[in-house]
C-alpha cells in the first residue's frame, strides 16, 4: 500500500457520502435498492478498514496513517488523522458493527429506511474521524456532529417516549462537550496550537489543570457514562431502534473511555492522579451499585443498558487506579496491565453489549414486548437462538473463554495490587453480573411456554445467524486468544503510561 | 474633495428616488410587468451598488466631506453583505406579499431607503452622519412595520417600535451631545484623541458612554433595552420582520465600532464592564425566555437577543481578532436568521401566517428537503458542528477565553446548552411529531432556489470558515 493514501480519509468520508445520498433519496429508491447500497458501502468500509489492522506497526506507539494538512490556516487548525494502538481497534469495532446495524435493519425498519441506513452510514464515518482525529477542534467537531444523527435515529424510530429520551441525550452529551470546548480554547490560549501532540507535552500549573480536568470529566464521565451522570443512557437505550442501541452501546460509550485516555489523562497527569480516589469511588458506585439497580429492571434494554454501566464502571477503574498500583508496586508493569485490561474491557463489551442488544432486536421484532415478564420458554420454539444468546449472556456475566472475562480479569487481578478493598468491591461485579445476566436469560429462555405468542415464535432466520454468529466468532477469539488486541495496543499503552506518570507541573 | 468613494451612497439615493417615481408613474398600471418594476429595480439597484461599491473601493481607508465619510475594510465588509442579505429579503418576500396584497413599491422604496440609511451608518466617520444615517434606517423600518395598515398587531408594533426607538435615538444624542462636550469635537478620530489625552473630564465622558451604549443597546436588542424586540418580531409582517432582524444588525455592530472602538476606544475598560453585564444578561434573558414562546417570530426575536449577547463578547475581549470574531458573528448570524424566516414564510400559504410553532409540524413529511434546510439552520444556531453558527460561537469564546475572562465563556456555553433545547424544539415538531393535515409546500421557484443557497452556505461556511474568516481578520489589521 502506498505509504501517503488518504486510507482514514476514505473510511471517514466515503460512508457519510453515501449515507447522504442515501438520506436525500429518501423513498425516491426502492427499500431493496436502499439496503443494497447500504449493505455494499457498509461492507466496503470495513474492508477498508482492515488493512488498518494488517498494514499497522506493532512496534511503536507512533500515530500512523497520518494525514496532515492545514484546515483553518489562521488558527492553526489542521486536518490531522492518524491512529495508533488505542484507536485503531476501536475504529475496526465501529465499521465492523455498523455492517451489523445495517444487516439487523433488513426488516425490522419499514418507515423511511433508506433515512435510517443513510443516518448509520453518516455516523460510521463521524465516529471513525472522533477516533482517528488529532486535532482538538477536528475531534471536536466530529464529538459534537456525531450527535446530531443519533438525535435523529433515536427521534424518528424509536420507541413511545423517545423525543423526552432522545431530547435529554442530546442536552447532556452537549452539556458535557461544551465545557470541554472552553478547556481546549484555554489550551489554545496559552499554547497557541490545537495539535493533540502539543497539548500533551504542554506544562500546566496544578490549578488550570484541576479545572480541565473537570471539564473533560463533563464530557467523557457523561458520554462513557459514570455513576452520578449516567441517567440518560437507560432512557435512550430503551427508546432507541436496536440499531441505535448497539451503537450506543458498542461505540459510542467507549468514546467517553477512549476520551480520557486521550486527553484527561495525558494532559492533565496531575489532576488525574490527584482526582484518581474520587474515580476510583465512582467508577466502584457503577459496577456495585449499578448492578444491583440492574438486578431490578423488568425491561430487558434498560437491564442491559445498566449492565453496560456497570461495566464501564471497570473501564474507568483500570485507567485511574494505575496511580495507586505505581506507588504500590514502584513499578509500571501493573498499571500497564490494567491499562490493557480497560481497553479489552472496550473492544469486548462492544461486541457483547452489541450482541445482547441484537438478541433483544430479535425478540422485539417479533413479539413487539420488551418486559421480562411477557416471554418465558423461548427455547422451546427458538433453540439457535437461545443458545446465541446464552454465549453472549455467559460472555456478559464474565465466563472464563469469553472475550468479558479477559478484562474483568486483568482489571480484578491487578486491583489487588492497589488495594484489597478495590478489588473486593470490583469482584463483586462476577457475582452481581452473573446474577442479573443469568437471571434475566432463565426467566426469558428457559421454563414453561408461558403464553400463545412465544408458542408461535419462529427462530431465527439465516440473516439474523449470521450478524449474531460473526459476533459470537469475536466474542469466543478474543476470550480463547487476546494476543492480537494486546500486541497492537502494547507499545501504545506502555508509552501513555510512561507519559501520564510524569508531571507537567513547572 | 473625495467624493469618488461616496458613489454607491450617491447611487443608492438616486435609484431609491427613481424607483419611487416609477413606481407612481407606471406602477399602478393594468400590465403586471409595470407592477412588478419596483421589485426588478429594487434587485438591480442592490447588485449595481455591489458592483460600485467593489469597484470604488479604495485600497486603504480613505475619508471624504471633511472627515465625515469613511470607506476602510470594514465599511466594505460590511456594505456587501448588507446588499447581499436584503437582496436575498426582497426575493423571500415576494410572493408572501403578493398573497397580502402589500406588493406596493412602498416596500421596495423604504428598503432601499433603509439600506441607504446603514450605508451611510457603516460608512460615517463622525457623530453627525451616524445619527443621520441611524434615523434614516429607523425612519423607514417603522413604515414598513405599519405597513400592513390592517393589521391590529402591525400597528400596535410599529407604535412600540416608534416610541421606542425614539427614545434610544434621544438617549444615543444625549450621549453623542455629552461627548461633545467633553472632547469638542464630532469627529471620531478627533474625539478619539482627545479621549487619550486625558485632558477632559472623565465624568462627563462617562456619563455620555452610559448614554451612548443604552442606545447601541436598544438598537441592537440587547438586554435589558430589548423589550421592543418581541412585539415588533411577532407583530410585523414576517417578510419585514425578517428585514428588520438581518440587515440592522450589520449596521448595527458598525455603530457600536464605531463608537466604542473607533471614538470612545480609550474608555475601553468603562464600556467593557458595561457590555460584559450586557451580554451576560442578554444571553440568559434571550435564551430563557424563548424557552416558553410558542410564536416561532417571537421565539426567534428572544434567540436574537441571546445572539447579540454573544456578538457583543468579541467586543468585550477588546482585541482586534476579537472584533473579527463579532463581525464573523453578526454576519453568520444574518445569514442564519434570514434562513430561519424564509422558513417561516414558505410554510405560511394563503394568507395563513403560520407563526405558530405548531405550523411546522410534520414539515419533514410535506417538505423533506426544507424541513432538512431548517435543521440546517436550527442546528447552526444552537452551535453545533459542522454548522456555521458553530464557528461564530467558537470565535466569540476563543476571544474572551484568550483575554483571560474563562468565567464568561463558562457562562455563555452554559446558557448556549439552554438555548439547545428550543432549536431542538422545532426539529422535533418537523422530524418526530407526526403530521395533522398533508398540506404539500408550495413555492415559487426563486424562493425555493435562494432557500436552499441559504442552507447550503451555512452547511459550507461550517465545513470550510477560513475564507470568512480571513475576511474577517482582514478589516481589523
Amino acid at each position: 500500500m502506498v505509504s501517503n493514501f488518504p486510507l482514514l480519509s476514505l473510511i471517514i468520508w466515503m460512508p457519510v457520502l453515501v449515507g447522504l445520498a442515501l438520506v436525500f433519496a429518501d423513498t425516491h429508491l426502492k427499500s431493496s435498492t436502499s439496503k443494497l447500497i447500504a449493505l455494499v458501502a457498509s461492507l466496503l468500509t470495513f474492508a477498508l478498514s482492515v488493512p488498518l489492522y494488517f498494514d499497522f506497526d506493532n512496534s511503536t506507539h507512533a500515530m500512523q496513517f497520518v494525514e496532515n494538512i492545514p484546515w483553518i490556516e489562521v488558527f492553526n487548525i489542521n486536518y490531522h488523522l492518524g491512529i495508533d494502538g488505542i484507536a485503531m481497534p476501536l475504529i475496526l469495532l465501529t465499521t465492523f458493527t455498523t455492517v451489523l446495524v445495517v444487516l439487523a435493519a433488513w426488516d425490522s425498519i419499514t418507515d423511511r429506511q433508506s433515512q435510517y441506513l443513510g443516518a448509520f452510514l453518516i455516523l460510521n464515518g463521524l465516529m471513525v474521524a472522533v477516533f482517528s482525529a488529532q486535532d482538538a477542534m477536528l475531534f471536536y467537531v466530529f464529538w459534537e456532529a456525531m450527535l446530531i444523527p443519533m438525535f435523529m435515529i433515536i427521534g424518528i424510530w424509536g420507541g413511545p417516549n423517545r423525543i423526552y429520551a432522545t431530547v435529554k441525550f442530546f442536552l447532556y452529551t452537549f452539556l458535557g462537550s461544551v465545557f470541554m470546548l472552553v478547556a481546549f480554547l484555554y489550551l489554545y490560549s496559552k499554547g497557541g496550537s490545537f495539535d493533540i501532540q502539543t497539548l500533551h507535552d504542554m506544562p500546566l500549573s496544578m490549578a488550570a489543570q484541576k479545572w480541565i480536568f473537570v471539564a473533560f470529566f463533563l464530557a467523557f464521565a457523561v458520554k462513557i457514562p459514570m455513576f452520578p451522570v449516567h441517567t440518560w443512557l437507560p432512557d435512550a437505550h430503551v427508546e432507541a431502534p436496536t440499531g441505535g442501541s448497539v451503537i450506543l452501546a458498542a461505540i459510542m460509550l467507549k468514546m467517553g473511555g477512549y476520551g480520557f485516555l486521550r486527553f484527561s489523562m495525558p494532559i492533565t497527569p496531575d489532576a488525574s492522579q490527584e482526582f484518581a480516589s474520587i474515580m476510583i469511588v465512582l467508577s466502584l458506585i457503577a459496577i456495585v451499585y449499578i448492578g444491583f439497580v440492574a438486578l431490578a429492571q423488568g425491561d430487558m434494554k434498560k437491564l442491559i443498558a445498566y449492565s453496560s454501566i456497570s461495566h464501564m464502571g471497570f473501564v474507568t477503574l483500570g485507567m485511574f487506579m494505575i496511580y495507586k498500583i505505581i506507588a504500590n508496586t514502584s513499578s509500571t508493569d501493573g498499571a500497564v496491565m490494567a491499562m490493557e485490561g480497560s481497553m479489552v474491557q472496550m473492544i469486548s463489551h462492544g461486541f457483547i453489549s452489541g450482541g445482547m442488544f441484537l438478541c433483544v432486536g430479535v425478540l422485539y421484532d417479533r413479539m413487539h414486548s420488551r418486559q421480562i415478564k411477557d416471554y418465558g420458554g423461548v427455547v422451546n420454539t427458538m433453540p439457535a437462538f437461545a443458545a446465541f444468546m446464552m454465549l453472549f449472556a455467559m460472555a456478559n456475566a464474565g465466563l472464563p473463554g469469553t472475550s468479558g472475562f479477559v478484562g474483568e480479569f486483568l482489571i480484578i487481578l491487578t486491583a489487588f495490587k492497589a488495594s484489597f478493598w478495590i478489588a473486593f468491591f470490583a469482584a463483586m461485579t462476577l457475582i452481581l453480573g452473573a446474577a442479573y445476566t443469568l437471571w434475566m436469560y432463565k426467566r426469558v429462555v428457559f421454563g414453561e411456554v408461558t403464553n400463545d405468542e412465544v408458542a408461535k415464535l419462529q427462530d431465527i432466520n439465516g440473516r439474523e445467524k449470521l450478524i449474531l454468529a460473526s459476533l459470537a466468532f469475536f466474542v469466543l477469539l478474543f476470550g480463547l486468544w487476546p494476543a492480537p488486541i494486546f500486541e497492537v495496543m502494547h507499545p501504545t499503552i506502555e508509552n501513555l503510561i510512561q507519559h501520564i506518570t510524569q508531571s507537567k507541573l513547572n | 474633495m473625495n467624493y469618488i468613494i461616496a458613489t454607491p451612497e450617491i447611487f443608492m439615493l438616486s435609484m431609491a428616488c427613481i424607483v419611487l417615481l416609477a413606481d407612481v408613474y407606471l406602477g399602478q398600471g393594468e400590465k403586471v410587468v409595470y407592477r412588478k418594476l419596483a421589485y426588478w429595480l429594487s434587485l438591480a439597484t442592490l447588485v449595481f451598488t455591489f458592483i460600485l461599491t467593489w469597484k470604488v473601493s479604495p485600497a486603504s481607508s480613505q475619508n471624504a466631506f471633511n472627515g465625515l465619510y469613511v470607506s476602510d475594510g470594514l465599511s466594505d465588509v460590511l456594505k456587501y453583505f448588507i446588499y447581499g442579505i436584503s437582496f436575498t429579503v426582497i426575493i423571500y418576500s415576494r410572493e408572501y406579499l403578493e398573497e397580502r396584497s402589500l406588493f406596493k413599491g412602498e416596500y421596495f422604496v423604504l428598503i432601499l431607503f433603509a439600506v441607504l440609511g446603514m450605508m451611510i451608518m457603516v460608512s460615517a466617520a463622525n457623530f453627525l452622519p451616524m445619527y443621520l444615517g441611524l434615523e434614516l434606517l429607523s425612519l423607514a423600518m417603522y413604515a414598513l412595520v405599519a405597513m400592513h395598515r390592517e393589521s391590529r398587531e402591525a400597528s400596535e408594533a410599529a407604535m412600540k417600535y416608534f416610541v421606542l426607538g425614539a427614545i434610544a435615538s434621544g438617549m444615543l444624542l444625549y450621549g453623542m451631545s455629552m461627548i461633545y462636550g467633553a472632547t469638542g469635537s464630532l469627529n471620531l478620530t478627533e474625539i478619539s484623541a482627545a479621549v487619550a489625552s486625558a485632558q477632559n473630564d472623565k465624568m462627563l465622558l462617562t456619563f455620555g458612554l452610559v448614554f451612548i451604549v443604552a442606545g447601541i443597546a436598544f438598537k441592537l436588542g440587547v438586554a435589558p433595552f430589548h423589550m421592543w424586540a418581541p412585539d415588533v418580531y411577532q407583530g410585523a409582517p414576517t417578510a419585514i420582520t425578517m428585514f428588520l432582524g438581518t440587515a440592522p444588525k450589520l449596521a448595527g455592530f458598525a455603530l457600536a465600532y464605531r463608537l466604542l472602538v473607533d471614538g470612545l476606544g480609550g474608555l475601553g475598560m468603562d464600556w467593557q464592564q458595561m457590555l460584559t453585564i450586557l451580554a451576560v444578561l442578554s444571553i440568559a434573558v434571550g435564551n430563557v425566555i424563548a424557552l416558553s414562546q410558542t410564536n416561532i417570530k417571537r421565539m426567534l426575536a428572544y434567540s436574537t437577543i441571546a445572539h447579540m449577547g454573544y456578538m457583543l463578547l468579541g467586543l468585550i475581549a477588546g482585541t482586534s481578532s476579537g472584533y473579527a470574531a463579532s463581525l464573523f458573528y453578526t454576519i453568520t448570524y444574518t445569514i442564519m436568521t434570514a434562513g430561519a424566516f424564509g422558513i417561516v414564510i414558505l410554510n405560511s400559504r394563503n394568507g395563513h401566517e403560520a407563526d405558530q410553532l405548531d405550523d411546522l409540524k410534520g414539515l419533514s413529511q410535506r417538505s423533506p428537503w426544507f424541513a432538512l434546510i431548517m435543521l440546517i439552520l436550527m442546528f447552526s444556531m444552537a452551535g453545533v458542528p459542522p454548522f456555521v453558527g458553530f464557528w461564530s460561537k467558537w470565535f466569540v469564546l476563543k476571544e474572551v477565553v484568550a483575554v483571560g475572562h474563562v468565567w464568561l465563556a463558562a457562562v455563555a456555553v452554559f446558557f448556549a446548552i439552554i438555548g439547545a433545547f428550543y432549536y431542538l424544539r422545532i426539529i422535533r415538531l418537523m422530524y418526530f411529531d407526526s403530521v395533522d393535515e398533508s398540506v404539500t409546500v408550495t413555492a415559487s421557484a426563486d424562493l425555493k432556489f435562494t432557500l436552499s443557497l441559504n442552507g447550503i452556505t451555512v452547511l459550507l461556511l461550517g465545513i470550510m470558515p477560513s475564507a470568512l474568516l480571513g475576511i474577517c481578520f482582514a478589516v481589523f489589521t
